[in-house]
């Protein structure tokens, strides 16, 4: 299996170099330091999703109130960060609460109910928006603390907080995936449920954990957005979910299940940043970049296909 | 060649590697209209693989392909479908929500009309399903089928294709004895009416009752081709393996000592009733029972895959409840499904990877898997077994079927069951892994373990087996010891 994503990944970074070098060749402002940053700090949000929604479509599964929970726990944390009312932790902690229940619930519901992924999480989706609004009354939460501004705009030792925590979100994902028990059960429930609860997998337990995951990091991202915008926005996130599932499957992960990585999630997160920074750079408008970007979406999983020969 | 215009297949010096090993080498063959053609080999000796360039369904590296005269270049399986070749695999793979009649006709619904007409699909399939005389109603749908039933009706399919040519892949392997009949029958008329059979098993008193031909393949390597009336199974065997094997049973007598399992008057609706039996250590109890008679059913309530209506089960003495797999191996029950492509592997994962997947927690800290262990472990597995693959990294999927089976036993035997349920075990395994895997459940039993053996092959009953529970469609006829039982006796059980 390594084996065989590692061959896949490799032709993945040769299309991701050949790019990057193409817009650099074409625009010099591209290969910049500057650049390179803001690029990175673009996509750290949905980086965020597509890393906790990767466990989730390697079981098989799929996220779709990304962008929900993304404005639920916004406007949570933000409604929370008022200056002078509560210490910047709080928003952080209820933030990522609120994300992970959201989370939980699209797990509990999927586990006990056995209706399929894409109807609780369609579900969800919808609720979730409407407790956004419900929350914020329909308005932008706005007038927050510093501190918590500090989040999505301030850096540490001249790197963007954003970041490092992307960083930091992608190690400990990556890790859990390839080098844990559940990473490992989380890929044998994408490839053979069945078989997988014969060899004694807990498959509820397995479930319930990346859609906890999924929400989790969701409300990270949330948090984030809302820091960097300095408002919770209730309609905020809406569409997110698809960007980060466009990632996962452009980063060589198999809707099917059973198969993917992390680092290919990685590349195909930093794809879609270079593409859109390029033609960006290239005054390309915003409505031919998402032609573009769905060619790419479509490309990355024939060239997939026919590798799968 | 004047004499290839009758071959209706003349393939020559065909080759195909794997990442660079070689799973066919200089492989020759041909086949006669109305001739049932055996193609004999052991586990990995790369039959499947032959037969899956010939349905084109992968591509030889080089060699020649000619079939009814005519050279084929660019092969694929639509063409071939169409020239007339079809194949039954040695996995199948029905869709579950459709009806027989619907796979039957799937992808060759009846052209003209925008629509499916259901009614004529369900006509022409109960037809064909008559035709080869099997009770099976064309409207069920493919999920309640037995295996059984699905591999008669992929026959009936290949017969609705018009084939000159049928492959099948070890047929047999899941059928009853009743059910075999029925298959040698439809073969006899397939072959009156001129169709070619490439028939595969591991049965080899089969091979000699219905081949006219036999090939031999060894490595990959073409060894011959003889006519089945110059052969006996000796030879036979010589040939495949290349050296002599002694006799399949030992006759080590054991003592059986406390009782492990015990099973007292457990009921599922529909499937058994009032069954009671004990398993002791240094035992194995053989289950037999026609194909339906709630032998599977039976194993899989043990291991908590199913629920039971009633009745109660012992561990050690002990009342217990098995609410799920994980709970049946945590207690010690181990169990091997006869169907491994549902419920034995995760085919894309590596060897490695399946065999220690209901043991991870033995080679892993924190809940970080320690590789290096999880490695040694699987390597010393997989060679006590003697898997055959290319390196433990590849992929399960891509294994041939018996070195599948030993990977998946590999894994039930590292959870150190002290019940080791063996359904079907030597399905799809070849005369030699056969002798290892009796010699290692031999070994197992006589170490303390309690075995629970099911088996369509009254033989390896009768080989294995302290005792022998029988059924009849779902409830227990008999327990017979080895030293009473036959053949003779425990059909007459199976069929009271
Ligand atoms: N896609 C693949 N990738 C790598 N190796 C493969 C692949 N397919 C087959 N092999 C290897 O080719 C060899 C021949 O396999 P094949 O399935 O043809 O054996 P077989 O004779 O049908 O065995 P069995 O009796 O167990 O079904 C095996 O060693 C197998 O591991
Ligand atoms: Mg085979």
């Amino acid at each position: 299996m390594q084996y065989i994503n590692n061959i896949r990944q490799y032709g993945l970074l040769i299309v991701f170099g050949i790019i990057c070098l193409i817009i650099s060749l074409i625009t010099p402002q591209f290969l910049t330091l500057s650049n390179l940053t803001i690029i990175v700090t673009q996509v750290s949000i949905n980086a965020l999703l597509a890393f906790g929604v990767t466990f989730v479509i390697i079981t098989g599964g799929i996220d779709l109130s990304l962008g929900s929970i993304v404005a639920v726990t916004g406007v949570t944390s933000a409604m929370l960060a008022h200056p002078d009312s509560y210490p910047v932790l709080i928003p952080i902690v209820m933030g990522l609460l609120a994300g992970l229940l959201m989370g939980a619930f699209n797990g509990f519901i999927i586990t006990k109910s056995k209706i399929a992924p894409f109807i609780v999480t369609l579900g969800t989706m919808t609720i979730g928006r409407g407790l956004a609004l419900i929350l914020s009354d329909g308005r932008p939460v706005s007038n927050l603390s510093d501190s918590f501004n500090y989040l999505g705009s301030g850096t540490v030792f001249g790197i963007p907080f954003l970041i490092l925590i992307f960083i930091l979100v992608f190690a400990l994902c990556s890790i859990i995936l390839s080098k844990t028990i559940l990473g490992r059960h989380i890929y044998a429930i994408g490839g053979n449920e069945q078989a997988a609860r014969a060899s004694g997998i807990n498959i509820d337990r397995v479930k319930l954990s990346v859609y906890s995951i999924s929400g989790l990091l969701a409300g990270l991202a949330g948090i984030l957005l809302a820091s960097r915008i300095t408002t919770g926005q209730p309609n905020a996130g809406a569409g997110f979910e698809l960007d980060a599932i466009a990632a996962v499957v452009i980063g060589g992960t198999s809707t099917a299940g059973g198969r993917g990585t992390m680092t290919g999630t990685l590349i195909g997160v930093l794809l879609i940043g270079v593409i859109n920074n390029g033609l960006d750079l290239l005054n390309v408008t915003s409505y031919y970049q998402q032609v573009v970007m769905g060619i790419i979406i479509i490309g990355a999983v024939i060239v997939d296909s026919l590798n799968q020969k | 060649m004047p004499e290839s215009d009758q071959k209706i297949i003349h393939v020559k010096d065909l080759n195909k590697s794997f990442s660079g090993i070689k799973a066919l080498d200089n492989i020759q063959f041909d086949l006669y209209p109305g001739e049932v053609h055996a193609l004999m080999g052991e586990n990995g000796a790369g039959k499947s693989t032959f037969m899956k360039i010939l349905m084109g369904l992968m591509l030889p590296d080089s060699g020649s392909i000619n079939f009814n005269g005519e050279f084929i270049e660019n092969m694929d399986v639509h063409k071939m479908l169409k020239k007339g070749i079809s194949m039954i695999h040695q996995e199948i793979l029905m869709v579950p929500e459709l009806t027989v009649a619907q796979n039957i006709f799937l992808g060759k619904e009846f052209k003209g009309s925008f629509w499916v007409d259901e009614h004529q699909i369900d006509q022409k399939s109960q037809e064909l399903l008559n035709l080869i005389g099997l009770k099976v109603n064309a409207q069920t749908k493919a999920k309640q089928l037995s295996i059984a039933e699905m591999q008669l009706i992929e026959i009936a399919k290949a017969i609705s294709n018009h084939a000159k040519v049928i492959i099948m892949d070890e047929p047999s392997s899941a059928l009853s004895d009743k059910e075999c009949e029925l298959l040698f029958k439809i073969i006899n008329d397939l072959k009156s009416k001129g169709v070619a059979i490439i028939y595969i098993s591991h049965k080899l008193d089969e091979i000699f009752r219905i081949a006219d031909r036999i090939t031999v393949l060894r490595d990959g390597k073409y060894i011959t081709t003889k006519n089945t009336s110059e052969l006996n199974k000796n030879s036979l065997i010589s040939l495949m393996v290349g050296r002599e094997i002694e006799s399949l049973f030992s006759s080590d007598s054991r003592v059986p000592s406390n009782a492990i399992l015990e099973v007292r008057g457990i009921s599922k609706k529909g499937k058994f009733e009032n069954i009671n039996f004990e398993v002791h250590a240094h035992e194995v109890l053989g289950i037999a029972g026609l194909m339906g008679a709630g032998r599977t059913e039976i194993a899989r309530a043990i291991f908590g895959l199913d629920k039971i209506d009633s009745g109660e089960i012992l561990l050690k003495g002990h009342k217990i409840e098995i609410r799920s797999p994980k709970d049946a191996l945590k207690k010690g029950i181990a169990y091997v499904s006869e169907d491994r492509k549902a419920l034995g592997f995760i085919p894309e994962m590596s060897i490695i990877e399946n065999i220690t997947l209901s043991t991870l927690k033995n080679y892993s800290k924190g809940g970080f898997i320690q590789t290096k262990k999880e490695t040694k472990i699987s390597s010393q597995m997989a060679s006590d077994l003697k898997i055959k693959a290319v390196g433990l990294n590849q992929k399960v999927i891509t294994l041939s079927g018996g070195n599948q089976q030993k990977t998946v036993i590999a894994k039930a035997l590292l959870t150190s069951p002290a019940l080791l349920i063996l359904d079907e075990p030597t399905r799809g395994i070849d005369i030699g892994a056969k002798h290892e895997i009796y010699k290692l459940i031999n070994q197992l039993a006589n170490n303390g373990l309690a075995v629970i053996i099911i088996s369509s092959e009254l033989p390896e009953i009768l080989g294995m087996s302290d005792r022998i529970l029988v059924l009849s469609k779902g409830k227990q006829t008999a327990i017979l010891n080895k030293q009473e039982a036959s053949q003779e006796k425990i059909m007459h059980y199976a069929i009271h």
